[in-house]
């Protein structure tokens, strides 16, 4: 299964910030729309990094209370694409430990996909095996 | 009007397609207990089940069984069934909003993805989806023509789709001949002069889509002896050291039997399927007539991308199959709906979590969702359709308590039925394809198959005596 199949059902729109928006701005937009990160990108809509949760419970534990995002963001951040395969995405975001994975195809932001998003799809595959044999076992049973 | 949801006054939902997903969509419907429901349920074919009927392999009988159940669903009081109904010919999104409350869309992916190489639509370059449909007896492509005297056939692509078409075109007469295959496919089949069969795949063995019992099952053919070259399964760098951090089962053993095929000596079977890998096709050439003569492959070495996916990428070493017959297996795409959003790129209705989205708003469009293929695209097992299923119901359901649902002017049953019958007067009933379903057993019986398929809609009329 490939990222793609996430994103027809998550939708594809991205909640963006700026790098020179206040960490504020950040967590009201995170609270608003219910969501973990933000994608940070530049004028020109192309991400220059992500902020997350974690950076800014991490900021306000060190009592950072009106930073800007370029200050807390994770600025290498990394790319997925829509035919990257799950499982291969599974095993990057355990392995360099981080929760959201932006999306691009041909140069544009097309979705984002959590550490969960992917997790869950997994889940359902499996799940989709088991329900294929058990709808099999009931009809046999019929 | 007394509140929507009771035995008076029914929820009253129209599903679009009789898939595996539609039925999952009723069956989660009747499940729940706060709503009345009232369920018809519309396929544009006389016949339900979808690509149960029109896809899966006919030598996987077995599986097909699970369409007792769908029978189960069907036969609840609330369910009707209009067949030979199709949605934006006899019957448009405007009708529907004036008889239901709700509307789901589980039309399934209905067509295929392109190569986007030169050459691919010479004669004899087909893609998989007409060959499958075809051999399954779907009316739309009876009439279909394969030129099976050809010797060497490439089929591109090493997901489930292209595993069957390999197996089939490798099957002996006296195999398919215990299946339920249309019978002009059988006897086809049966003249077939395919010695060759080569299935390409563009990574490696560690990237095969198709699954492991599937794999194996190649190995099994009674009249065709499976090979894979010894330099294509060995592990690369880059797959071995993926597999090592996450060892798959499952793939660990296809890999093993991709060796071991590696290890196979003809034993005298008049048939050959070499399964390749790290190869993707870059041209098809024809002659004069414009027949196809012969595909040139380039070979792919694999590297990652940033989020670890490793990626085909060609090299400068080509080599030339000389094919006359090519399937192009590389994936089904949905069709847009009319007045449906619509995302063409990956062939899918606009949707959150199964609620129809308008893609300039992006805000859900009341009363409207989506299951199955034409929501998430086209992967997955017949199973993995009742969890996507029950995805979207808890969407119906939750707005329905809402009251977010459409304001049907008309929701009554009999005003439905009158629309249908005067648009579509050939349509089907569930009784009616109980009644063929019942003719093509017994027609099966008769020769000892399974079943013998009506592949026209005329016949399937005239079995009925209209
Ligand atoms: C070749 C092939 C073999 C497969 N083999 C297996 C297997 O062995 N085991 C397994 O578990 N899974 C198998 N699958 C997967 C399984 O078939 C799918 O997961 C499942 O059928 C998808 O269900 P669906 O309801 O979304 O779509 P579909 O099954 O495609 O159903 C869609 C229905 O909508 C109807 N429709 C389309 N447009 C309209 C319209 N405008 N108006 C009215 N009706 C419309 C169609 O006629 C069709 O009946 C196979 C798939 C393919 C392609
Ligand atoms: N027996 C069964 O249970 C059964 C039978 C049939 C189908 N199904 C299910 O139905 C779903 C659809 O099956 P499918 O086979 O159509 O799809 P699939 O599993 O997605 O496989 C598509 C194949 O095409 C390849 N491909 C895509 N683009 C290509 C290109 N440009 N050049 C070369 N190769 C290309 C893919 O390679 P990459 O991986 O490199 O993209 C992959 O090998 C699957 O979920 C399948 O499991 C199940």
């Amino acid at each position: 299964m490939k990222v793609r199949t996430i994103l027809a059902t998550k939708g594809t729109k991205v909640i963006t910030i700026h790098p020179e928006q206040s960490l504020e701005e950040a967590a009201r937009l995170m609270a608003e729309h219910n969501i973990g990160a933000l994608v940070v990108v530049d004028e020109a809509g192309h991400p220059v990094g992500i902020v997350s949760e974690r950076d800014i419970v991490r900021a306000v534990a060190k009592g950072i209370l009106s930073g800007l995002v370029s200050q807390l963001m994770t600025k290498d951040v990394i790319i997925g694409l829509p035919q990257d395969d799950l499982i291969s995405v599974a095993h990057t975001m355990t392995e360099k430990r981080f929760r959201h994975l932006p999306i691009m195809e041909h140069g544009a932001l097309v979705g984002i996909v959590s550490i969960r998003d992917v997790v869950e799809s997994q889940r359902d595959q499996y799940q989709g095996e088991i329900d294929t044999l058990q709808t099999q076992i009931i009809a046999d049973d019929a | 009007m007394s509140e929507v949801g009771t035995d008076a006054n029914p929820l009253r939902v129209a599903i679009i397609g009789a898939g595996p997903s539609g039925f999952y969509v009723a069956d989660h419907l009747f499940r729940q207990r706060d709503f009345s429901v009232a369920i018809d349920m519309f396929d544009r074919l006389p016949t339900p089940f979808g690509l149960v009927r029109a896809g899966v392999a006919p030598d996987h009988q077995k599986i097909k069984s699970v369409t007792k159940v769908f029978d189960g669903i069907a036969l609840r009081p609330q369910f009707r069934f209009y067949g030979n109904v199709e949605f934006g010919t006899h019957i448009t999104l405007a009708d529907l909003r004036k008889y239901y409350h709700q509307i789901c869309y589980t039309t399934g992916a209905q067509s295929d993805r392109r190569l986007g190489i030169p050459g691919e639509d010479l004669q004899g370059s087909h893609p998989a989806t007409e060959f499958v449909a075809w051999y399954n007896g779907h009316p739309d492509f009876r009439d279909c023509q394969f030129d099976l005297s050809q010797e060497r056939v490439a089929v591109v692509g090493i997901g489930n789709v292209a595993v069957d078409v390999a197996r089939i075109l490798c099957r002996t007469p006296d195999e398919l001949v215990k299946t339920d295959i249309a019978d002009y496919a059988l006897e086809a089949l049966s003249r077939s002069q395919v010695k060759e069969v080569y299935l390409l795949g563009r990574r490696g063995p560690a990237q095969a889509a198709f699954t492991t019992p599937e794999c194996k099952e190649l190995g099994e053919l009674a009249d065709a002896y499976v090979m894979t070259l010894p330099e294509e399964v060995e592990l690369d760098d880059l797959s071995r050291a993926a597999l090592d951090h996450s060892p798959d089962q499952a793939t660990i053993k296809k890999i093993e039997i991709l060796q071991e095929y590696a290890s196979r000596k003809p034993m005298g079977k008049s048939r050959q399927l070499a399964l390749r890998f790290l190869v993707s096709p870059t041209e098809l050439f024809g002659d004069e007539a414009g027949q196809v003569v012969k595909m040139r492959v380039v070979r792919n070495v694999l590297y990652a991308t940033e989020a670890g996916t490793l990626r085909p990428q060609s090299t400068d070493q080509f080599e030339t199959l000389p094919v006359g017959l090519v399937f192009r297996s590389v994936g089904y795409h949905g069709l847009p709906l009319p007045g449906v959003p619509f995302n063409e790129k990956w062939g899918v209705i606009v949707n959150r979590k199964g609620r129809v989205v308008n893609t300039d708003t992006q805000q859900p469009v009341a009363g409207e969702y989506t299951a199955g293929w034409i929501k998430r695209g086209p992967t997955g097992v017949i199973g993995t359709n009742k969890p996507d299923a029950a995805e979207t119901v808890a969407c119906m359901l939750a707005d329905a308590a809402e009251d977010l649902i459409l304001h049907a002017a008309q929701p009554e049953a009999d005003a439905l039925e009158a629309l249908v019958r005067k648009r579509q007067p050939d349509c089907f009933t569930y009784a009616d394809w109980q009644r063929l379903d019942e003719l093509e057993v017994a027609r099966g019986e008769a020769v000892g198959r399974p079943r013998v398929k009506f592949t026209s809609v005329k016949d399937m009329l005239a079995a009925l005596g209209r």
